[in-house]
């Protein structure tokens, strides 16, 4: 029997250029089985989007730093939907805690914050990706 | 001279007790993985000369610091790093730092206004104001400095892709003010190599940057004698995962960049290398920080005399601005970011730096708030008005672990410039992902090893416990975004739509020609031209590069 890749797109919207954490987190999945696509820095809410529905993915992380989640993530939810993308949203980076109630609202599942272990988002995304099949 | 060996006593001493009570590591090291023995003594100095490999304050090759007095003289210059909103806010700010005793200004700008975008382009959408000041015309800069006489203030701009632009804008502030070009003092990051490799903020393709940068190189020489043209910067190589002596090795590998491409467009080398700055990061291991600055000072001193034959005293030194490592502070335990900020702190000073900015136990969460930032500037005027640390000159001097971690960091740093040379120098080794490659490996290292506890963050995996929340995180009004975009319709109503046109004309025609770029940007900004209306003429041009993209 062989298991199906989990597939995952690691996206960077906005304009800040802090790519440590997408890339550690992209290679830990990569490590944990899945088969990841990194899209880079500076990607708006219409290419983040395309290249989930391209690569057919299960997941879509974004990573965001500059502060402007509040503003670009819904953009990005509606356009997912737009284009019919079902994939399980989640985000990282520079999020304030007060703010997680209104992403998890819009439909982002689960926000990691500074610190988070990278093996806690594996499993949290292996779960979810389980589930979301079932 | 002791009776008995180093290893002598490793043999006896240490081995009769290591049996019974074993050290509580199998192995301790610095972070680029080379291991710290258990003790330093003189045998490890005997092969060091003492005027070669450590001189005198103010004297080749600087290991012990750029100038003879050193803090005694005068205090480093306090910077915070700030910047917020729109300029209005943003000067409030900076008037109240002055007023708390800071001695320099350090502009944070938006990240449109670094890449180029007016606030009113969609790309700029959600990020006006948010990790800086928006700056759209020389209106903005003209509010930014309300009542701070730019003859009177050192300012250090944290600019690249746009650094002519926010230079010319700085400039024609001050010819408006009426302060004398020859006396202003401050500094413009201007170092794209970095960009393309850690911070991210470049427009143009690397060879357009080059001829800007050595552009303002050129055109500061002659005319702002005193301004830092570049901060060539390891800061952001280092937070993007690089060990201590990559953060040295890459920056100066871009610094010989840099110098070589001034000479090769004919710029004689003792006319500009006086003014190349540099900009450092300061860690958690305090040994191995103040390690890697000295080495820094004495191997970038003998990359000037030796391979690039500057003659200049001022040529040979690197003078550097150092910040506090954002990546170090938690989001759990905040509190513990103050104490991690005061060693990181202390290590810069007792590493010579010229300049300081110290991090906010807040920058976990969002941009610092005032109360933070406060705390910030009091951390370094305890250090240095009560902690004794200023008042003799490279105080770690002569202790047998520093000097030896000195001649570690340096060899690793020299290693990895003569790789970087044997691949064709800093940008062919960037274009070949060769830098990006090492950096995101020390990352990915880093991470397991804190994953594995085998590197402790306490408060995140040991010492683990509740905390309070951090409360009045700074928030951007969202009123900022709104108010931006009309002042900068406003201006665009105000000015003359000719002279404007003329001007981007004149840059175009410059951009495609080989004369220096400068005035042509100065005469932009004075009609009030938009940098998102000088950034589309220079993509025109210039062409924009994609990302580098290694993964």
């Amino acid at each position: 029997m062989t298991e199906e890749k989990i597939r995952v797109l690691v996206a960077k919207p906005g304009l800040d250029g802090h790519d440590r954490g997408a890339k550690v987190v992209a290679r830990v999945l990569r490590d944990a089985g899945m088969e990841v696509i990194y899209t880079g820095l500076r990607q708006t809410p219409e290419m983040i989007a395309e290249a989930a529905l391209q690569e057919d993915v299960d997941v879509v992380g974004l990573s965001i730093l500059s502060g402007a989640h509040m503003e670009l993530f819904p953009v990005i939810l509606e356009t997912l939907k737009e284009k019919g993308v079902k994939a399980i949203v989640i985000a990282g980076g520079i999020i304030p805690e007060e703010d997680i109630p209104a992403l998890k609202q819009m439909g982002v599942k689960a926000v990691f914050g500074p610190g988070a272990p990278t093996q806690e988002i594996a499993e949290y995304i292996k779960h979810a990706a389980a589930e979301g099949k079932g | 001279m002791p009776s008995k060996s180093k290893q002598e006593w490793r043999d006896t001493t240490l081995a009769g007790v290591l049996k019974r009570f074993p050290e509580r590591q199998e192995r301790f090291e610095i972070s680029s993985g080379t291991e710290i023995e258990p003790l330093y003594t003189y045998e490890d100095m005997e092969r060091l000369d003492y005027t070669e490999a450590l001189g005198y304050p103010g004297e080749y090759p600087f290991t012990r610091g750029v100038q003879p007095t050193m803090y005694r003289g005068r205090l480093w210059t306090m910077r915070q790093y700030a910047g917020f909103a729109d300029a209005e806010e943003s000067n409030r700010r900076y008037r109240f730092l002055l007023e708390q005793g800071q001695t320099g200004l350090s502009i944070a700008f938006d990240l449109p206004t670094q890449i180029g975008y007016d606030s009113d382009h969609p790309r700029a959408e959600g990020e006006v104001g948010k990790v800086g000041v928006a700056i759209d015309t020389l209106r903005d800069m003209e509010i930014l400095f309300q009542e701070i006489p730019l003859d009177k203030v050192s300012t250090s701009m944290t600019i690249n892709s746009t650094a002519p632009i926010l230079l010319a804008m700085y400039i024609a502030l001050a010819k408006k003010q009426g302060a004398d070009a020859a006396k202003l003092d401050g500094t413009i990051q201007n170092d794209l190599l970095k960009e393309y490799v850690a911070r991210g903020t470049y427009i143009f393709p690397p060879r357009p940057s080059m001829r800007l940068i050595t552009d303002i190189f050129k055109y500061c020489s002659q005319d702002i004698p005193r301004w830092n043209t570049i901060s060539i910067s390891g800061y952001h190589i280092r937070e993007a995962g690089a060990t201590a002596a990559q953060e040295l090795a890459f920056t100066l590998a871009n610094g010989i960049a840099y110098v070589q491409a001034a000479i090769d467009v004919g710029l004689d080398i003792d006319a500009f290398a006086g003014r190349l700055s540099f900009f450092f990061i300061s860690q958690n291991n305090l040994f191995e920080e103040v390690a890697k600055f000295r080495a820094g000072r004495r191997l970038w001193a003998k990359i000037m005399r030796e391979r690039f034959g500057a003659k200049d005293a001022r040529s040979w030194m690197l003078r550097f601005h150092t910040q506090t490592a954002g990546s170090s502070l938690t989001a759990q335990q905040p509190d513990n970011n103050v104490i991690r900020t005061t060693i990181q702190a202390l290590a810069s000073l007792l590493g010579g730096t010229q300049s300081l900015h110290t991090c906010s136990r807040d920058e976990a969460y969002a941009t610092p708030g005032e109360e933070a930032v406060t705390l910030s500037l009091r951390t370094q005027q305890v250090l240095a008005y009560e902690s004794g640390i200023a008042d003799s000159v490279d105080p770690l001097g002569g202790s047998y672990f520093v000097e030896a971690l000195t001649n570690t960091v340096e060899q690793e740093a020299m290693a990895y410039i003569e790789k970087i040379d044997s691949l064709g120098g800093a940008l062919a080794a960037i274009e070949q992902g060769f830098i990006q490659r090492e950096i995101q490996e020390s990352s990915y290292r880093y991470q397991k090893d804190v994953e594995s506890k085998k590197r402790a963050v306490v408060g995140v995996n040991m010492f683990v416990s509740p905390f309070p929340k951090i409360e009045g995180l700074l928030r951007l009004d969202p009123e900022v975004e709104k108010r931006q975009k009309e002042r900068l319709a406003q201006v665009k109503r105000d000015r003359d739509s000719e002279q404007v046109s003329v001007a981007l004309k004149r840059l175009e025609e410059t951009a495609r020609g080989v004369d220096n770029t400068m005035p042509a940007f100065i005469e932009c900004v004075e009609a009030y031209a938009t940098i998102g209306e000088m950034c589309d003429v220079l993509r025109g041009v210039f062409g924009e590069q994609k990302e580098f993209l290694i993964f």
